[in-house]
């Protein structure tokens, strides 16, 4: 439980869960950002107007999935590191997680790194896709990971494996 | 006494992000303000904090702490009815509103018309066997040295507190190619936002809520440390030991308000420990018991850089104003001011500070 070990439970999941229909149709950010906080970036960022306007600065976001065409900007905006963006439609066999990442040095576009859960396991094998990074995202990276489908609603970190080290 | 006593308008004590902002708003009123901090440079706790801070848009959320500093010590800086005092520390504060300062081994005095104090707060520590082994630090005096100095005291840290310090030092401790152990919380819950405690354990880091130290042992340095349960009445369980070899233990146990300079000057204290202990009365304008003394920031209760911003732009507005420097659109700036206090403080995350404020605020 968030509030006793900083790992989310099923149920806090399934309620920032964007629909299995959403999901199915292209890249769609879920928003893992569980209690009401005075913070506010990411909705300023949204520049789909989907992360609905807030009525106070503790709001948790309310996500309109049917305006996110998952294009990620908020990812490396919330200080928080507690978005990121799914993408079912990259193949029949694997999904694309777009997670916020600020660890050096960063993994390579091809390189195969760790997929981490919730609770910091190595739980498969992902394969970097793409690596953004840049002045204006600020040191906040952006790492497009390819995993097996059931993974992705796994998987939010990933690690280098030290050499020799054989995962999942 | 001293033969050579310096005039000023506004004397502020302490550039962290309170008393930037108390300077630049009392400025803009058109007052001359001096600005003594006892740092290389201005900037306080913001100088270290190399994540991105929550908070709101207006006051620079989602910048990395380091840069919000850069950008407000900037402005002060550049401002000319400001005077920046760097190196400088605030020694004592006499009956007669004198100001003691000392620089460079050179000592001088001010007669401020106002004195803003933003001195920020203090690390609290904590007791337990061992405790003075060499290795046992406050967490903030190891991010120093790793963020402001790039000097890496430590391989495997265990750290003892999950507020948002502990969790982001830690955060930022992984970053720096540092293993953190576990972090170890006495409280049954983690008071660090949640988001930060999903994002070191993500990285691997267990919290241990319900947790404390029952000691350190080495010897001549920290070897290790073993921690223990608590049960509901606070009570270490014994059977429940864990040991973690560590080169490091970090105490993020809470921070207390640097009010010596406001007691110095008489100021009516009082103990809120929602605000993290002993601080000043104060009214909605930031001004204390004694008048012409204002207080802002973690002076005032151990809070956040949004909310410290706010209370320092605040106190410099009316420290301004009692000078008959009025800005045209006052009230509507003062109305702003506190919308936007109110604001920050009116969640479930403000509600100790609601508490405590409920015990300072006079008239
Ligand atoms: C690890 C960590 C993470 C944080 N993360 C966030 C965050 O994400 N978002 C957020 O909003 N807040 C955050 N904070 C809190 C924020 O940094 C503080 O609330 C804020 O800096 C308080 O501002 P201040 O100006 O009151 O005090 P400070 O920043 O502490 O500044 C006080 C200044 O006064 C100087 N001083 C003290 N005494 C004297 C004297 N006698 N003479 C001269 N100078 C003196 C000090 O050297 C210091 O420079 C964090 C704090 C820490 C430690």
């Amino acid at each position: 439980m968030l509030a006793t070990d900083g790992i989310p439970t099923a149920a806090d999941l399934a309620a920032k869960m964007p629909s299995p229909e959403r999901l199915a149709k292209g890249p769609v950010v879920m928003a893992e950002c569980f209690q009401r906080i005075p913070c506010d970036p990411c909705m300023h960022t949204c520049k789909q107007g989907a992360i609905l306007p807030f009525q106070d600065i503790n709001d948790t976001p309310v996500v309109n999935h049917d305006r996110c065409n998952g294009c990620g900007l908020c990812i490396a905006r919330c200080p928080g590191l507690a978005l990121f963006v799914l993408d079912y439609t990259y193949s029949d066999t694997e999904a694309l997680v777009k997670i916020p990442y600020e660890f050096l040095p960063l993994p390579a576009p091809g390189q195969t790194v760790a997929g981490v859960n919730r609770s910091g396991e190595a739980v498969c094998t992902a394969r970097v896709v793409k690596v953004t990074a840049g002045e204006k995202m600020d040191h906040t990276a952006v790492i497009w990971l390819a995993v097996p489908r059931t993974m992705a609603m796994e998987v939010r970190h990933c690690r280098i494996p030290e050499r020799g080290e054989s995962i999942g | 006494m001293p033969q050579n006593i310096r005039f000023v308008e506004i004397a502020v004590a302490g550039g962290g992000p309170a008393g930037l902002c108390a300077a630049l708003e009392a400025a803009a009123a058109g007052a001359r303000v001096v600005l003594i901090d006892r740092n290389e440079k201005p900037g306080g706790q913001l100088v270290k904090q190399t994540h991105r801070f929550f908070g709101s848009r207006a006051h620079h959320a989602s910048e990395r702490g380091v840069n919000i500093a850069r950008e407000i010590a900037g402005a002060a800086a550049a401002h000319p009815n400001i005077e920046v005092m760097s190196a400088a520390t605030v020694f004592g504060f006499y009956e007669d509103g004198v100001l003691g300062v000392e620089q460079a081994g050179r000592i001088f005095y001010l007669k401020p018309s106002r004195v803003i104090v933003a001195t920020g707060a203090a690390e609290k520590s904590l007791a337990f066997p061992n405790n003075d082994l060499p290795g046992i630090y406050g967490a903030g005096a190891v991010q120093t040295m790793v963020n402001v100095y790039g000097v890496l005291p430590c391989r495997r840290v265990l750290m003892v507190g999950a507020g948002n310090i502990g969790v982001i030092v830690s955060y930022q401790l992984l970053q720096a190619g540092v293993a953190v152990a576990a972090i170890v919380e006495a409280a049954p819950r983690i008071g660090a936002y949640w988001v930060h405690a999903a994002k070191v354990r993500r990285a691997g880091v267990p919290i241990y809520t319900g947790h404390t130290v029952k000691r350190a042992y080495g010897e001549r340095e920290l070897a290790g440390a073993i921690i223990w349960q608590l049960d509901e009445n606070g009570q270490p369980v014994p059977g429940t030991e864990k040991d973690f070899a560590v080169d490091t233990i970090c105490l993020s146990v809470g921070l207390s308000p640097l009010v010596e300079l406001l007691a110095q000057a008489g100021c009516r204290l009082v103990y809120a420990p929602q605000l993290g202990g002993h601080v000043p009365v104060r009214n909605a304008e930031l001004e204390t018991s004694m008048p012409g003394v204002y207080v802002a920031g973690d002076a005032a209760g151990v809070e956040e850089a949004s909310a410290a911003m706010v209370e320092g732009a605040l106190a410099g507005l009316h420290a301004a104003r009692g000078l008959g420097y009025v800005q045209p659109d006052f009230e509507s700036r003062r109305a702003a001011l506190q919308q936007q206090l109110h604001s920050l403080r009116s969640g479930p995350a403000g509600e100790k500070i609601r508490a405590g404020l409920a015990q300072v605020l006079a008239g």
